[in-house]
C-alpha cells in the first residue's frame, strides 16, 4: 500500500490536473460559441451556391463540353482525399473519428486497385495518418498561425486542388470533415466535390428558366473554382465547431473523472491514516497488557 | 402589394445586408451593369469589380464596392454571393490603395487572358474613382 505522503502527493497533482481541464473547457465553450456563430452563418452562402449550381448544370444541355471540373476528368483512377483536422489534441474523439472515416474509405479504393493519394489540412490528421499512408501523402497544409478562421485560407487550399487537377494528377478529389449537429454530436463527413456530385434530387430545378448572362458554361467555369473553395471553407467552419464542441465535452468528462478521483483518493488516504492510528494504539495497548 | 422585392447580399462570413423590400438594385454584371427591378425575369450572372447600388426608396441609396460575385433573381428574390463586398461611405482609404497598387502590378503581367485583364482593369478603374472622392 502507498504510504500516506504518496497518497497526499496524488490528490495534489489530480487536483491541479482538475484545474487544467476545467479551464480549458471554459475556453472551449467561449470559442464554441463563436466558432458555432461563424459556422451558421457560413451555410447560407455554401448552400445558395450549391443551389445556383445546381439548376446551372440542369440548364447546361451540352455535357460533354462543360468544364471538367463538373462532370469529372472521365476516368476514375487516382483519388485525391483532403483530410481536415485540428491543429491541437486533447479534443476527444473528434480527430480520431475522422480518420477512422478517411482510412475506411482509403482501404476501399485501394482494394479497387486505385491510386490513392493524400492532401492533410491540420497537423494532427497527418501525425495520425503518416505512419501507415506515409507514401500517399502529397502535401500538409496547416493554419497555425491563422487564429480565425477566414475564407483567405480556404481559398489557398481550394487553388492547390484546382492547380493539381488541371495538371492531371486526380480524377476523384473528396474531402473529410466532421459536421456540427450540436455540443456532444459531430458528424464525420465525407464529400465528393470533384466532379460535383449533384445529390439533391432534381425535383423543383427543372422548371426553373434561367436567364443566363453570359453564357452557361462561362458561369460555371467561373462559379466552379470558387465552389470548391466554399466547399472547403464550410468544412472548415463546420470542423472548428466540432473541433471546440468535442473538446468541450472531452474536457468537461475529465474534470468529472478527476473530481471521482480526487473522492477515492482522499477515502483511501483518510483510511490508511485511520489505519496507522488504529495500528500505534494497538501496539502501546499490548505493550501494557504484556507489563 | 409591395413595389419591392427582396435583397439578400452573402459572403462566407456572414448575412453582409437583408433587405425585405427594395425598389431597384444596380449590379455590375460582367457584361454591363444591369439595373434589376420587380418582376425581372429569373437571372443568373457574375459580377465583375464594381459598385453595387442599392434603392430602398426613390430618395434612399446605398453603394457597396464589391471585387467578385455572382447573382441570382427569382421569384423577386435577389442574392448576391460575393467573397469581398464594402460600403463606400465606411470603406478605408488605405485598403482601396493596397488592392489598386496591387491590382496595377497584376495588369502589368504580360501572361494573363483576356478575361482576368478585363477583370483587373474594370477593378483599376473603379479604385480609382473610389479613392479620388
Amino acid at each position: 500500500m502507498a504510504s500516506l505522503d504518496d497518497l497526499k502527493k496524488r490528490i495534489s497533482s489530480v487536483k491541479s490536473t482538475q484545474k487544467i481541464t476545467k479551464a480549458m473547457k471554459m475556453v472551449a465553450a467561449s470559442k464554441l460559441r463563436r466558432a458555432q456563430e461563424s459556422a451558421e452563418k457560413g451555410r447560407p452562402y455554401s448552400e445558395k451556391m450549391n443551389n445556383i449550381i445546381l439548376n446551372l448544370s440542369n440548364n447546361v444541355s451540352d455535357k460533354e463540353n462543360s468544364p471538367k471540373l463538373l462532370v469529372g476528368s472521365g476516368e476514375d483512377k487516382i483519388h485525391l482525399c483532403i483530410v481536415m483536422t485540428s491543429d491541437r489534441g486533447l479534443c476527444g474523439g473528434f480527430n480520431t473519428n475522422i480518420i477512422k472515416k478517411a482510412k475506411s474509405y482509403f482501404q476501399k479504393i485501394l482494394n479497387e486497385g486505385k491510386t490513392l493519394k493524400i492532401i492533410t489540412v491540420g497537423s494532427k490528421g497527418y501525425d495520425q495518418l503518416k505512419r501507415t499512408y506515409k507514401d500517399n501523402i502529397i502535401e500538409k497544409i496547416s493554419f497555425k498561425e491563422s487564429k480565425y478562421i477566414n475564407f483567405f485560407d480556404a481559398d489557398k487550399v481550394g487553388k492547390i486542388i484546382i492547380g493539381r487537377f488541371e495538371k492531371k494528377e486526380f480524377d476523384v478529389c473528396t474531402i473529410f470533415y466532421n459536421q456540427f449537429k450540436n455540443v456532444i454530436t459531430q458528424i464525420p463527413q465525407e464529400q465528393q466535390i470533384i466532379p460535383l456530385k449533384t445529390s439533391k434530387s432534381d425535383k423543383n430545378s427543372s422548371e426553373d428558366n434561367y436567364d443566363f448572362e453570359p453564357e452557361e458554361d462561362e458561369i460555371l467555369s467561373n462559379l466552379l473554382p470558387k465552389n470548391i473553395s466554399t466547399q472547403i471553407f464550410k468544412a472548415m467552419l463546420e470542423n472548428s465547431a466540432s473541433e471546440q464542441g468535442s473538446r468541450m465535452s472531452a474536457m468537461d468528462n475529465a474534470t468529472r473523472n478527476a473530481g471521482e478521483m480526487v473522492d477515492k483518493l482522499t477515502i483511501q488516504y483518510n483510511r490508511s491514516r485511520q489505519a496507522a492510528i488504529t495500528k500505534e494504539l494497538i501496539e502501546i495497548i499490548s505493550g501494557a497488557e504484556s507489563l | 402589394m409591395s413595389e419591392g422585392f427582396k435583397l439578400e447580399i452573402i459572403n462566407p462570413e456572414k448575412s453582409f445586408l437583408l433587405k425585405d423590400s427594395v425598389l431597384e438594385v444596380v449590379v455590375p454584371a460582367f457584361e454591363g451593369d444591369m439595373g434589376i427591378l420587380k418582376d425581372h425575369i429569373s437571372i443568373i450572372s457574375f459580377l465583375k469589380p464594381g459598385l453595387v447600388k442599392v434603392f430602398t426608396s426613390n430618395s434612399n441609396e446605398e453603394t457597396y464596392y464589391v471585387e467578385d460575385g455572382i447573382i441570382e433573381f427569382k421569384n423577386n428574390c435577389l442574392s448576391i454571393l460575393t467573397s469581398n463586398i464594402f460600403d463606400t461611405k465606411k470603406i478605408d482609404k488605405n485598403i482601396l490603395k493596397d488592392s489598386l497598387t496591387k491590382a496595377e502590378q497584376d495588369s502589368k503581367d504580360p501572361e494573363i487572358s483576356d478575361q482576368k485583364k478585363y477583370l483587373i482593369d474594370q477593378k483599376i478603374d473603379v479604385l480609382k474613382s473610389l479613392t479620388l472622392n
